[in-house]
This record gives C-alpha cells, structure tokens and sequence, in this order.
C-alpha cells in the first residue's frame, strides 16, 4: 500500500473507529452507571454517607466562606482606617511645611524635606509605607526613600491622581503592582491634596498590603483545612453510625432469610438494652412465634393427613364389605322376586356412586393437606388422547356424541403423571359429552418447546360469562334443574383443577350461551417450569373469527363484552 | 386343583364376606386376623397366592410381605385403602406382586388373582439370552430359572415373567400398559407404577449396576426393552 493509500485508508476509517471508540465508551459509562445506581439503591449506608457528605460540604463551604471573608474584609478595614489617619496627618504636616517655607520650590530642598520628615518618622509596629509627592500639577513625581525602599512611580494611578486632583479631597485605590521585581503584589495607595502657596501640591502614601493578603490567606487556608477535615469527619460518623445501625438491620435481614428458607431455629443475639437490641428481642419473639404456628400448623397437616388416610382406611374396608356383598346380590338378581331384584340393582348403582363420592372426597381432602404429590415422568400425550376417548366410547356412543380428535402426527412428549392427565381428561371430555346435545367432540392436541396443551370443544349451551370461573367450584353446576347424564360427583373439575395446578400448569374454561364451550388444559413440557403460554388459542377459533367480521349489533357488543376478560385472558396466553 | 389362598386382613366381616366370594369361584381360603399369626400360618397352609391387608395389628402388612418374599416366591396381593403413590409404592417394594384399592370390585380381585396364579403353561424348552456381551443373562423359561454368568439369580414368579416377557423380543420397545397387559393380565391401561417398581426390583437382581442398567434400558417416554449385545 503506498503512503498515500495508507493515508485515504486511515482517513476513510477514521471516523468508524472513533465510532466504535464512542460507543465502547458509552457502553462502559452505561455499564459503570449501571452498577452505580444498582449499588445506590442497595446500600443504605452508602446513600447516607454520600448525602452526609454533601450537605455538610455545602454547609461548611457557605460558612468558611463567609468566615474567610469577614475577616478579610475587617482586616483590610483596619488597615485602610489607620491609613487614612496618617495620610490626614502627614496632610496637615505638609501644609504647615510648605507654608512655613515661602518659597515652596517643589524641585528643591523643600519638598525633599518634607517628604524625609513625613517619613523620618518610624512607628513602633505602625505600617510599613512609601511616600511620594507631586510638587505641581502635571509635575513629576517625587519619592521619599522609606522602606521599603522602593519606586512607587508605577502605583500611582492616573485615575486616583485626577480623583485627588477634581475631588480635592483624601481618595484611596487598591492597586497590584510588580514594584518590587518578586511577583505583583497588593497596594494601598492613598492620595491628598495639600494646599501651599504655590499651588497645590498632591501627596501620596503607598502602603504594602503583602501582610494583610498573607493574613486573609492563612485565614482562607485555615479556614479550608478546618472545613475539610470536618467534611470528612462528619462523613466518617455518618458511616460509622450507619454501620452501627445497618448492621444489625443486615443481620436481621440475612436471619429472617434463613427463617423463611425453614431454618425455623435461627435467632438474633441480642446485646445491651437500645432500640437495636429491642429490633433483635422483637425480631426473635416474632420468630419464635412464627415457630410455634408452623409447628403448630404442620402439626394439624399431619393430623389431617393422619385423618384423612385413616377415614380412608375405615370407610374403605366396610365399604369393600358392602360391594362384595352387593355385587353377589346383584349377579343372583335373576333368581329374586322383581322388588328384591330391582332393589339389588338400585343398591349396585347407587354403591358406584357412592364410592366415586368418596374417591374425589378423598382426593380433594388430599388436596387440601397439601399432601398430593407430582409422580411425573416423560409420557408421550398422543396415546393418552385415544385410551381417554376410547375409554368413553360406550358413553359417548349412548349419547350419540362423535370424537374429533385434532392430534399431532408425531409423539408429544411431556414429562406428567400419568394417573392424574388421564383423570382430568376423562372429566374434560366425559363433561364435554355430557353436554355436547349431540354434537361432535373436538379434542385438540399441541405442543411448542416449552408447554403442551389439550383443548376439549363441545358446542352444547355453553356457559355463561361468570360461569367460566364458577365450573371449577365443589359441587357447582350449571343447571340444578337439568337432569345428570353421567351422574358426576360434582367434584371432577376441582380435582382437575388442582391437578393442572400440581402440575404447574393451567385449566381454563371458555363458554358462550349457545356457543358451545371449550376447556383448555396447559401443562409445561419439563416439570416444574413455570408456564407462560398455551399452544393453543384458549377461545376456539371457529368463534373469533365470526364476531369481528359481523358488524356488532347490540346482542352482540353485548356478547363481546361478556367474552372481553376471556379474550384479555386468552392473549396473556 | 383348587388354589389355596391366604387372607391376612383383620376385618371379620370383609374376610367373611371374602370367605363367600372365594369359595364360590372355585378356591379354598383360610384366614389369619392379625400380622403376628401371618408368617406361622403361612407355613402351615402353604398357599398358592396371599392376599395382604397392608394396615394390621401386630406386624404390620409390609413386614409381613418382607418375611413372606424372604422364604417364598408365592404371589402376593395387596388390598389396601390408600392409594398413594407411598403407600403403593412402599407396598410394591416390599415384594407384592400386585395390588387392588379398596373399595375393589369382586370379579377384578379375581380376575387379578387368576392372572397371578396362570402359570406353567407353557412347557416347549426355550432359553433366552439377553444382555450386553460379558454380562449376559439365561434364561431357562420351562425350568423357570435365570442365571448370569452361571450363577443362579433368585426371581419372584412375576419378575420371571416379566423378564420374560422382555427377553422374548429383544429390541422391542414394550410400553408400561403393554406390559401391564402382557405380565399382569390387566385389560385397560391401569397403574404403570406396578411396572416401574417391578422393573426396579428386577434391576436390583440382575444389573451389576441397578444405577446403569445395562439389561433392562428405559425408553425415555416409551417404555423398557431388554438390551442385546
């Protein structure tokens, strides 16, 4: 590549690379800004050091500044009032002077004379200054050689020699001035008129102000290093008591963690008698309390579960007993007369009743102690599908309900317990036969990565809008008027509820009068994840559709609106 | 012949009522109340299969069918009222072969009964060999014994029959209700823990590593099959 070339080249990727340059560093600020703000809002004690910091700051600057600068301020005071004192005096001396010479020749002996007299005068610790004169208007300057020793020419402004010139009075002027070679510095420079004979006569003092300045700033720097040092002292107790405080709050943090991970002993030391050991005496007694209910309630699940297994046992065994009993009376019926054949009948039937009532009650009350458990392996769904219709063909076939069934071609593997998918199907698609009228059965089966779903639509008479929540209580039905087909316990939907729920998975109910209705069981594929949507469309399809193509007449916004929580429901998902 | 059977449960009225139903099909039952009597009158009657009562005085019904699987093959039975997945499971594991809930209905604790006591039918001379070269294990079906490198393994009836059932068609996936049906003689699909204990059980005997089992391999989400060389 020639220099040129290499030249364009670095021209042309300039500006990418400052790009990527820019946006590394973004990306860094964000990054940093991040972690800053997350440690913000994690640590208590770093929010109150921070804001400790900066209103002490403000504070003590406000006031060191305000400090510093009245002192500086009455320092200078002093100064320029012993000052003008003098300039008043040397004025008065001067004039006495010129007057007692009557010849008032600026350029000789006399002025000289006087200057040396004004200044032929050492204070004991007064000021330390120069004098200078101009014998005429418009004449040069001449200096009185005091100490220290130096031309002070230069101080003497053209301002404050026409201010002493029209005002006629003492005027003053802060000037900085290099009149010594060591750097500029700060003068007083004081000017008077001083009348003679002759004319007037300007007189001025020039005093140092190196003291004063060293004064005001080793004020400012005391006052600084006074300010500072007790920014960060203050920043130190501020994070020295916050520790005091937080720690304890953290530790009763980390302990009530470990209480409701069900380490039920872990308690607080609790030290002296101050409001944190009443934090740790009450966070203990509230821990002990907790305890005690825990066990307590554990306790009772026991004695429930106890109870239940217990019930079971007694009520199954004479339970056994009657069966046995009344299947042998029933298979003799033929040999009794019709009253005692029928009433062996009745027996037989109302005994299946009877021990489907039990089963669920059992099932529920299990439920309920909380002592069902999930026995889930990988399952392919497809065979369970058939076995369940097959199952409830002779039902089905009695009520002249045909089976639809919508299932993949392939397996549709998830891990469940078996016993109970096949208890909740046999409930969805026994109910949906029960109230089909008639009409097909349509089972649906899907699967996406992560979920599995069975959908079982019936177009009987549907539900009700509240109803879609309703089906799913103890012993709810529809219609108490309406005659039993299949003569369900009234508890299958509940013990198919919490069979999803055990699952971790969803079952939900749509319906619209004279629509039909359609159940929709969710399972995620891989027990124990957490389910966020269906394979399936929990309103059928062959529903939506038609409600947004018709234009709506009041029935149906009516309808619509009832059908709106549902649909809400069904695009969460 | 009629098949003797033992009936451990501790209802009167259930084992009377048990009594009626057993006789009339053809068996003949003798009766113990109580666990600590069961093993005593196991010997005495020697019965073709037993019916246990998993909830007993004295001994408890597990322990009574540990100490009957320890001396014996004879099938076993359980009725019990629980049907959790613990209960059943603790029940199957102690040995039982198979299981009916109560309340049972009397025609299937019968026909589970018959499906247990079908055996010896079969008497054309087979020998099965499954397993991966190196651990191979015979099966000598008319002679009912299983042996893994020459030694003899000592398998219950039902867990003969079910490697059996496996080894017969090395290769074939067997589904759990396809083996319900096959071992157990069930018609419809029921419980397919029966098969998962089962098939534990048997691995516990014949796998020089129940943990990696090298003889009897699950399909995940299909069921088992023998593994071959």
């Amino acid at each position: 590549m020639t220099p040129s070339g290499l030249l364009t080249s670095l021209v042309r990727h300039a500006p990418t690379a400052v790009q990527a340059v820019r946006r590394t560093v973004v990306a860094r600020t964000r990054t940093g800004w991040v972690a800053v703000r997350r440690t913000w809002r994690q640590s208590l004690q770093l929010r109150i050091v921070t804001i400790t910091l900066c209103v002490s700051t403000l504070l003590v600057g406000t006031f060191g500044i305000l400090v510093a600068s009245m002192i500086t301020k009455g320092l200078l005071q002093t100064e320029t009032a012993t000052a003008e004192r003098k300039v008043r005096d040397g004025a008065i001396v001067a004039a006495q002077q010129m007057k007692g010479s009557d010849d008032a020749d600026p350029n000789r002996g006399g002025v000289t004379g006087v200057l040396t007299q004004l200044t032929d005068r050492p204070e004991q610790g007064g000021q330390r200054f120069t004098v200078a004169m101009v014998p005429k208007m418009g004449e040069p300057l001449i200096t009185a050689k005091y100490w220290p020793d130096l031309d002070v020419r230069p101080a003497i402004t053209d301002e404050l020699r026409r201010e002493v010139q029209t005002s006629r009075e003492v005027a003053h002027q802060i000037v900085t001035r290099d009149l010594d070679g060591d750097g500029p510095q700060r003068y007083l420079v004081y000017g008077v008129p001083v009348e003679t004979v002759s004319g007037t006569v300007e007189l001025y003092y020039v005093f140092p102000l190196a003291d004063t300045v060293a004064m005001a700033n080793l004020v400012a720097t005391t006052v600084s290093v006074t300010g500072i040092a007790l920014v960060v002292l203050l920043a130190l107790i501020a994070a020295i008591v916050t520790r005091l405080v937080v720690r304890p709050v953290r530790l009763a943090a980390r302990t009530a963690q470990r209480l409701s991970a069900g380490l039920l002993d872990q308690r607080m030391t609790v030290r002296g008698e101050d409001d944190l050991a009443l934090l740790a005496g009450s966070f203990n007694q509230m821990a002990e309390n907790l305890q005690r209910q825990i066990v307590r309630l554990e306790e009772m699940s026991r004695l429930q579960r106890r109870f239940t297994s217990d019930v079971s046992h007694e009520l199954r065994t004479p339970l056994t007993t009657v069966r046995m009993a009344a299947d042998l009376l029933f298979s003799e019926r033929a040999d009794f007369d019709p009253i005692v054949a029928r009433s062996a009948e009745l027996l037989q039937l109302e005994l299946d009743r009877f021990e489907a009532l039990l089963t669920d009650l059992l099932e529920i009350s299990r439920f309920d102690a909380g002592f069902a458990m999930l026995d889930a392996e990988p399952t392919d769904l497809v065979p369970i599908v058939r076995s369940v219709t097959g199952g409830l063909g002779a039902v089905a076939d009695r009520a002249g309900v045909a089976f639809d069934l919508d299932l993949p071609d392939g397996p549709v593997i998830a891990e469940v317990d078996v016993r109970r998918i096949e208890r909740v199907l046999r409930n969805l698609i026994g109910n949906a036969v029960d109230h089909a009228n008639g009409q097909p059965v349509r089972v649906t089966l899907r699967a996406n990565d992560t979920a599995v779903a069975v959908a079982v639509r019936d177009h009987g008479v549907g539900l009700r809008s509240d109803e879609d929540k309703l089906v799913f209580n103890r012993f709810w039905r529809a219609d108490p008027s309406r005659a039993r087909q299949t003569g369900g316990t009234g508890l299958g939907l509940s013990i198919s509820l919490e069979d999803a729920r055990l699952h971790g998975g969803w079952l939900e109910a749509w319906g619209e009068p004279g629509r039909g209705a359609q159940f929709r069981l969710t399972l995620p594929a891989r027990a124990g994840d957490r389910l966020v949507a269906s394979p399936i469309t929990l309103i059928p399809d062959d529903v939506a559709e038609p409600a947004e193509s018709v234009p709506p007449a009041p029935e149906a916004v009516a309808a619509l609106t009832a059908v709106l929580p549902s649909l809400r429901r069904a695009s969460h998902g | 012949m009629r098949a003797r059977v033992l009936v451990v449960d501790d209802d009167p009225a259930l084992a009377e009522m048990l009594g009626i139903v057993l006789r009339s099909e053809g068996f003949l039952p003798s009766f113990v109340a109580d666990g600590e009597r069961a093993m005593p009158a196991f010997r005495e009657t020697r019965p073709d299969i037993v019916l246990l009562d998993l909830m007993l005085p004295g001994m408890s019904g597990i322990d009574v069918c540990r100490a009957i699987r320890a001396e014996s093959g004879v099938p076993i039975v359980m009725l019990t009222a629980k049907s959790d997945t613990v209960d059943v499971v603790l029940g199957l594991e102690s040995g039982a072969d198979d299981y009916v809930i109560k309340p049972f209905k009397p025609k299937e604790l019968i026909a589970r009964m018959r499906a247990r006591l079908r055996r010896g039918e079969d008497v054309t001379p087979e020998l099965l060999t499954i397993g991966p070269s190196g651990n191979q294990i015979t099966i000598d079906v008319p002679a009912h014994t299983v042996s893994r490198n020459g030694d003899d393994v000592k398998l219950t009836p039902l867990e003969f029959d079910l490697l059996v059932a496996l080894a017969r068609k090395p290769r074939q996936v067997f589904t759990r209700e396809v083996l319900l049906e096959q071992v157990w003689g069930y018609r419809h699909a029921a419980d397919t823990r029966l098969v998962n204990v089962h098939v534990q059980r048997l691995r516990a005997k014949i796998e020089p590593d129940p943990e990696r089992p090298e003889i009897i391999l699950t399909v995940r989400g299909v069921g088992y099959k023998a593994g071959t060389g």
